[in-house]
């Protein structure tokens, strides 16, 4: 089975980045940071190339964290694994509705 | 190192050799179409103001088209006005006059109706094509070299592949002496205070901080969730879910260099060297007007989700980060960042294939969208309403 890789850009980070195709619920993807070290995680739910997951547990109102800096609010507690976008992270900026 | 370019009276260096037909006003532009579409050699800027408008922007409207007269890719110019226009089209025959280009006016409404300035305004255009297509390129060095930046259309990839190539390549003009010019201020939220601290001084902090305000404060006052505007429903798709995660990864294209100031939408570069910033929206017809306008020579253009569009006077080099989006768009992408995405290059070596690419292209070799001229999209950003 070929591997299946998710992106963690800065050790900071709570989310990982997938860049490969079919990622059904269940799935191992094999997350790496910088240096190249790994850790397996299973994916809840399906995830199309490009999307996030949690890689760790976020409580709904903590921050998520890419690039080692803020991209938004959790609206819902988030499981390791766990789909993240715009259906449970609220950007902070331009809000002209808050 | 050198490249060979055109270099004109006021001592900037040109990778193109053009006539611009530049309409005064939107209300010229069918003339200015008309004469493009019949001499060779011409490029237009089709914008759609230029009356009608509050004053800042009408001194905003003829300083930029004066600036895209300016661009060293521009060897000689026709100004086609209607006669009855806000922007100030006198002002603009004197100062681009006094670059040493040679400059021409015609004014639709004093010349007898629009088939008689088309039939002027093309001979004119056909003796100032003749007139400059004998100039030779000659050997300059690459301080000469203004290169603007920009992404759109992005997905995910833009901020782990194609803008990093970017950042290396904007690294590397600027150890090498040139300019380069990065915008899109809207895409500056969230990742301002990174900025801030990579300006060259305290002032210029305080401005990037001041133009990020003001972007957001105008988002702000339609009173909603900016989302599908800035991420747009593409970037949402291509898993950007917010402007503070679109931003992280739009500012890397911009290197690690300091930043040496701020220009304004509708400035040119004249002897300023080193990484800039211009203020600029993120939507591609006005950046793209306001960096060829910065005098810019070519722009490198990163992509996830396959952006196309060109620039009448300005190549634009495709460099696209997703790997699916480049095999299915190879006909619009120059450059293929997605392979490292899939691990089979690093940022250095396509960043390197990159570069080479560019000096090609200060050369004379064309890009995709130029040599199939998907360039019509332009227009100037303006501030204030319609009136």
């Amino acid at each position: 089975m070929d591997c299946k890789l998710a992106l963690k850009v800065n050790d900071k980070d709570n989310v990982a980045t997938i860049f490969a195709n079919d990622i059904k619920d269940g799935t191992e993807v094999d997350v790496r940071d910088k240096s190249g070290q790994g850790e397996k995680v299973h994916v809840k739910g399906d995830i199309p190339f490009g999307h996030k997951i949690a890689i760790q547990d976020i409580k709904k109102g903590e921050l998520i964290i890419k690039y080692g800096e803020e991209i938004g609010i959790a609206t819902d507690d988030i499981a390791k694994g766990e789909y993240v976008h715009v259906h449970n992270l609220d950007s902070m900026r331009g809000r002209g509705d808050w | 190192m050198e490249f060979m370019g055109y270099v004109r009276p006021d001592s900037k260096v040109g990778a193109r050799n053009y006539v611009a037909v530049i309409p005064s006003v939107t209300c010229a532009n069918d003339v200015a179409q008309a004469i493009c579409r019949q001499v060779q050699g011409t490029v237009s800027y089709l914008h759609h103001q230029g009356c009608c408008q509050m004053p800042p922007d009408l001194e905003r409207v003829t300083n930029t088209l004066i600036s895209l007269g300016h661009s060293p890719n521009v060897a000689a110019i026709l100004i086609v006005s209607l006669g009855c226009e806000g922007t100030d089209h006198a002002r603009m025959f004197e100062e681009l006059s006094a670059t040493g280009k040679h400059v021409e006016i015609i004014h639709i409404q004093e010349i007898g109706g629009v088939s008689k300035a088309i039939q002027a305004g093309t001979d004119i255009a056909r003796e100032l094509v003749i007139e400059i297509s004998g100039l030779q390129r000659e050997p300059v060095d690459i301080s000469k070299v203004v290169m603007s930046i920009k992404c759109g259309a992005s997905d995910t990839t833009s901020g782990m592949a194609s803008n990093c190539v970017i950042g290396y390549v904007a690294d590397k003009l600027v150890d090498l002496g040139a300019t380069v010019i990065f915008g899109e201020t809207t895409e500056f939220l969230g990742g301002e205070h990174l900025l801030a601290r990579r300006a060259v001084n305290k002032q210029v902090g305080e401005k990037i901080l001041q133009i990020v305000d003001a972007m957001e404060t105008r988002a702000k006052s339609i009173g909603c969730d900016m989302r599908k505007g800035q991420p747009t429903p593409g970037n949402i798709e291509g898993g950007l879910s917010s402007i503070e995660e679109k931003s992280l990864g739009a500012i890397v294209k911009s290197g690690t260099r300091p930043i040496q100031g701020v220009l304004e939408y509708w400035e040119h570069v004249t002897n300023q060297k080193g990484l800039w910033i211009k203020d600029t929206p993120g939507r591609e017809p006005e950046i793209l007007t306001g960096m060829a306008a910065a005098g810019a020579q070519f722009m490198l253009f990163s992509t996830g989700r396959g952006a196309p569009q060109g620039f009448p006077s300005m190549p634009v080099i495709k460099i696209c980060g997703n790997p699916n989006t480049y095999q299915n768009m190879k006909n619009d992408m120059d450059l293929n960042a997605g392979l490292i995405i899939t691990g089979e290059k690093t940022i250095e070596q396509v960043g390197e294939e990159a570069f080479a690419k560019l000096l090609r292209v200060m050369n004379g070799e064309m890009t995709k969208n130029e040599a199939i001229q998907y360039f019509s999209a332009i227009d100037i950003h303006c501030l204030g309403p319609v009136i």
